[in-house]
């Protein structure tokens, strides 16, 4: 089975993308299709009911969302695999850009709006510098030489990222990527390993406590005005 | 070198092929395009820019000199042969003029710092109000937006190919980037609904229900027709500044012009 992983901002194209995809690859093979997402998504009813795909959605509630998506992947490859499906193609929830949903195998995609803004590239961290395949949406509604200026902000991230434009809506120039989903190779599920470091999290605001101030609150967690050597605060 | 490009046809509005083998449009020349609003005037031109593989909504292809271009031609602009200017009068990007056309440059792998102010100063001739290299990309007004873009795909595009999507609207002096990008030896596409532009080009494509309906060549009587209409075009541009100046015509105005 080939992995597809899709990640980038609320309303950038990843639905759009991956309908593309299934529209494509549905004739000739198998696909199941997760949606991680926080509070509501509708992916998965409006795929299956457009193209009558295996699909299923994971809301993350208090929890972040890729930290849900860590701890179902493994789950969702095994269903997937049950299923037959030859492609699953997971949609994150593109939230909190401090993190990224990319494993060690299949493809990770990012996809970014091409009016997201000149430095969204810079901002959105791991979510595109550990990415194989950008593809920028929306194309049609700017210039192409602003889309040129966003290309080459995304590249000096990434430089390796195989850049793709497109406008979603279409599904316009998109055989390159349909020829890398093609010719990746099969997964094995007894070694999926992300590929970015989670974060840090022995914080007592993550488990739930409300009180303000220091003294209520340990963890690895930075003062307002920390110098550099009080980076890691343990509490007081 | 770009030599020619092929253009193979693909599907009309309803689904049915196009009614054509094949349009060979060779370096150089002038080419316009056609058609009612909504005719597919502007998917011909984004299938050019794209160089569609079968997979853009017309389905169709688009050949450079015989071959199939490779993937680095179509996705990497370093690379990519074709400019093209948009109907878009808008940026959105946080940069100022400077740092756009700088970033632009390095895309286009174009080393030579000096293009920056000389593509600024262009775009100045293409607009009434000038623009300033340290003024925001995104406060630029529709006209000069377009200037700006025209300026850059010439100087720092640079490109043998040359796209532009209706350039008459955008308010900006049309006579002068025509003349210029006709001079220039690139081949230009023109989509227009400006006679004068269309009458111009040695090559005029006729779009109807998405699809390439006619492919017509540039006869005797429309170049006379065209010197008689740039004629009337000049007039009809020498009234338009002299009301955006504020001024109001006078005796004097049309014995000049009208005689």
């Amino acid at each position: 089975m080939k992995l597809v992983i899709i990640a980038g901002p609320p309303s950038a194209g990843k639905t759009s993308l991956t309908k593309q995809i299934v529209k494509r690859f549905r004739d000739e093979i198998t696909i199941a299709f997760l949606k991680i997402d926080v509070v509501k998504a509708f992916e998965d009813i409006e795929l299956r009911k457009e193209f009558g795909i295996l699909t299923k959605k994971i809301y993350s509630g208090d929890l972040c969302p890729d930290h849900a998506g860590v701890m179902v992947l493994g789950d969702a490859v095994d269903w997937a695999e049950k299923s037959s499906a030859d492609l699953l193609i997971v949609e994150s929830a593109g939230l909190c850009l401090r993190c990224s949903p990319y494993l060690n195998q299949g493809l990770g995609i990012i996809v970014l709006s091409s009016i997201s803004g000149i430095h969204a590239p810079e901002k959105m961290g791991a979510m595109v510098s550990l990415a194989d395949i950008a593809i920028i949406t929306k194309i049609d509604l700017v210039s192409q030489a602003e889309r040129e200026v966003f290309i080459q902000k995304i590249r000096e991230v990434h430089t390796k990222i195989i850049l793709m434009e497109t406008n979603a809506l279409q599904g316009n120039s998109l055989n390159r990527l349909y020829n890398l989903i093609q010719n990746s190779p099969d997964i094995n599920k007894d070694n999926l390993v992300l590929k970015g470091n989670p974060p840090l999290g022995t914080c007592t605001i993550c488990v739930g406590k409300k009180e303000i101030g220091w003294k209520h609150h340990f963890g690895v967690i930075q003062k307002l005005d920390g110098q550099i050597a009080e980076y890691l605060y343990r509490g007081e | 070198m770009i030599e020619e490009i092929t253009i193979l046809p693909g599907l009309d509005k309803t689904g049915c092929k196009e009614n054509f083998t094949y349009i060979t449009l060779k370096a150089g020349e002038t080419i316009s395009i056609v058609g009612p609003t909504g005719s597919g005037k502007t998917a011909l031109i984004t299938d050019i820019e794209l160089l569609a593989q079968g997979d853009t909504s017309t389905r169709r292809r688009v050949i450079i000199n015989g071959e199939i271009p490779a993937d680095e031609i179509r996705y990497n602009p370093a690379m990519k042969p074709i400019v093209m200017i948009t109907q878009n009068t808008k940026c959105f990007a946080d940069l100022t003029i400077e740092e756009f056309l700088h970033i632009h440059a390095r895309a286009r792998k174009i080393p030579d710092e000096k293009v920056i102010l000389e593509t600024i100063e262009l775009a100045n001739n293409f607009t009434g109000e000038k623009i300033k290299k340290d003024t925001k990309v995104t406060v630029l007004s529709g006209g000069q937006t377009r200037s700006l873009l025209i300026a850059d795909a010439i100087l720092i595009g640079a490109a043998p190919i040359i796209l532009l999507d209706e350039i008459e609207n955008a308010g900006i002096f049309k006579q002068e980037v025509v003349s210029l990008i006709q001079n220039a030896g690139k081949m230009v596409v023109f989509v227009t609904h400006d006679p004068v532009i269309a009458l111009l080009t040695k090559t005029r494509i006729i779009m109807e229900n998405g699809a390439v309906k006619n492919v017509l060549y540039q006869n005797e009587p429309e170049i006379r027709a065209a010197q008689n209409l740039l004629e009337l075009d000049k007039k009809i541009g020498n009234v338009r500044e002299e009301l955006r100046a504020g001024k109001a015509i006078t005796f004097d105005f049309l014995a000049v012009n009208f005689a």
